[in-house]
């Protein structure tokens, strides 16, 4: 079963196109990372699924349903937390949720039980009774997601859900996350923080400049670049001894020497350390230290655009305020 | 699903409701305005004659009706155009993802909107029967507050029309200075329009505030321009058109 399915989606904006003929699906119950640096076009992505853009062109189903056609349909199956607040200050957390769960039609007594559910899941319980406006960011965030969740909906969208949030208040985030997956809803969760996609995600879709340019697991993603790299220290020592007894291993794509020091591209490399130590005590090396490290999507990233994330942010800021500048922001 | 919700539109109307109770600064503001007028104006020109204004009718009486109006527009205008904070604050997108149909929506924010600004309506004239305004009984009262209703529903409209066309609330004082005084003025809220050029009361009977106004004068005073039953037809007209084109503006208007 697939919970969505993208062909060819695009959105142009007065001729600016923000999402370029992307295409992925998301199997059921899985949590799928649209991963890219700010102005890639992962919120239109997440509108236009979300029925609140109409697609320029291209197709989309979310839980079965045409975004396009049956958005009544789509918006029923549906939750979604937005990457800026969408709550109301002057209401109660209890009446936030009310709200929502009247909106969708829930009866007195399921929404009484999904209410005290949720606002345990986040625990908020004993907060439920304060206005809004009194939460901290964490807290209007985590209200948000239970929010989100108490229509049971078969797939949930968060855009940026920890945008802003502090390193503490993060990681209690991401174990909620973890913990609804559980709950068999599918998610996709937009992201810039590439250790935040490598977390949670099961599968990404690095976006950039409108276009998916590279789609697998966080793994694979990081494997594609050759494995990790374990860097052995063996001072004066001639290494092509060792050189020779490694290159025949299918694991090693690749060697690099310098300063009494051995970079070895390995893949999985964590099981392979034993190997190596196998073969250098065979050959006769000594190796007085060893360093591993995993490559991570923050590699990945570079590899595909040729930039790290943060230069192309700057950039895309740049665009961005010239556009608006020029009021072809819409 | 059906088109209209009606257990949307009451958690809407239970919405405006409960934020209306807890915004206690912005009633008393809404309100003091007109109670201003009335008191310096209503005071101030004790003994006034003018042409259009019977002589066993004080200015105070006159003006009542008024500033009824005045609180109708000013409070409806803003409940149709709350639209543009909620679009500011995030709210919006939340109700615009849900599988409510957008008519429920409409008729969520006017049931709401309404029953606040006729709050508003009944607590000025409750004010002026302390200020000295004399009723006839409690008939024409009943009949006022319907006229107070369709006032309230048609400036509702207006206001959402105008709001789905705008992206933030940052134009709203540009609203305020260039439509809603004007539409107040021009309907005859303060003075006679009967006394004005022929062009500007031509464009008079074009605002719908006039009707309201001349209607509520009518049951309440026994004085007015045209007879309440036209006014209440004109003024029906106006409402059903102005919320089809605040809907069908809404309606069309991107909520990202």
């Amino acid at each position: 079963m697939t919970a969505i399915k993208v062909e060819d989606l695009t959105k142009t904006f007065n001729g600016f196109t923000a999402v370029d003929r992307i295409s992925f699906t998301v199997k059921t119950g899985e949590l799928f990372g649209l991963l890219g640096p700010n102005g890639a076009g992962k919120t239109t992505t997440i509108n236009m699924l979300s029925t609140l853009l109409k697609p320029t062109s291209g197709y989309a189903e979310v839980a079965g349903h045409n975004v396009a056609q049956e958005r009544d349909a789509v918006r029923n199956s549906i939750g979604v937390v937005f990457q800026d607040t969408a709550l109301d200050n002057r209401l109660t957390g209890r009446e936030n949720l009310e709200f929502h769960s009247v909106m969708y039609g829930l009866t007195k007594e399921v929404r009484d039980q999904r209410i005290k559910e949720v606002m345990e899941l986040v625990e908020l319980g004993d907060k439920a009774d304060i206005l809004v406006e009194k939460y901290s960011g964490g807290m209007k965030r985590r209200l948000e997601i239970a929010r989100g969740l108490i229509h049971k909906p078969k797939v949930l969208f968060l855009d940026e859900p920890t945008l802003g949030l502090d390193a503490q208040t993060r990681r209690h985030i991401w174990d909620y996350i973890k913990k609804l997956n559980k709950e068999e809803v599918s998610i996709i969760l937009t992201t810039h923080y590439m250790e935040e996609a490598d977390y949670l995600c099961e599968r990404v879709a690095i976006m950039d400049h409108g276009k998916i340019v590279a789609m697998d697991t966080p793994q694979n993603l990081k494997n594609s670049l050759g494995g990790d790299i374990v860097s052995l220290e063996i001072e004066n020592q001639d290494s092509s001894a060792l050189e020779t007894g490694l290159k025949g291993f299918e694991w090693l794509s690749g060697i690099d020497r310098h300063d009494g020091t051995l970079d070895l591209k390995v893949k999985n490399a964590d099981k392979h350390i034993p190997e190596i130590f196998y073969v250098a005590e065979k050959r006769g090396i000594a190796v007085n230290s060893v360093h591993l490290r995993k490559p991570s999507l923050e590699d990945v990233f570079l590899r595909y655009t040729g930039k790290t994330i943060r230069e192309t942010e700057a950039t895309q800021a740049d665009r961005h305020r010239e556009m608006t500048i020029r009021g072809a922001h819409r | 699903m059906s088109m209209i919700n009606f257990r949307a539109i009451y958690i809407l109307w239970l919405r405006e409701m409960k934020t209306f109770l807890r915004a206690k600064s912005r009633v008393v503001s809404t309100i003091v305005m007109p109670l201003f007028f009335l008191g310096f104006l209503g005071i101030g020109f004790t003994g006034l004659s003018l042409p259009g204004i019977p002589s066993d009718v004080s200015y105070l009486q006159y003006l009542v009706p008024g500033m009824i109006g005045m609180t109708m527009i000013f409070t409806s205008m803003f409940a149709g155009m709350s639209v543009l904070w909620d679009r500011q604050f995030g709210f919006l997108k939340e109700i615009m993802v849900t599988p409510v149909s957008r008519v429920s929506i409409v008729m969520g924010r006017i049931t709401g909107g309404t029953t606040t600004s006729v709050i508003q309506g009944i607590a000025i004239l409750l004010i002026s029967l302390i200020l000295g305004f004399r009723i006839g009984g409690v008939l024409p009262v009943l009949l006022s507050i319907v006229f107070m209703v369709l006032v309230s529903v048609a400036f509702i409209g207006f206001g959402l029309a105008i709001a789905s066309k705008m992206k933030d609330p940052h134009g709203f004082g540009m609203i305020m200075n260039f439509i809603m005084f004007p539409l107040l003025f021009l309907s005859g809220a303060l003075f006679p329009i009967d006394n004005l050029p022929l062009v500007v009361k031509a464009i008079c009977y074009l605002d719908p505030l006039t009707y309201g106004v001349d209607g509520m004068r009518g049951l309440l005073l026994g004085v007015s321009s045209l007879p309440v039953a036209l006014s209440f037809a004109i003024l029906t007209g106006f409402c059903v058109l102005m919320v089809v084109l605040g809907a069908y503006l809404f309606e069309k208007s991107e909520s990202v």
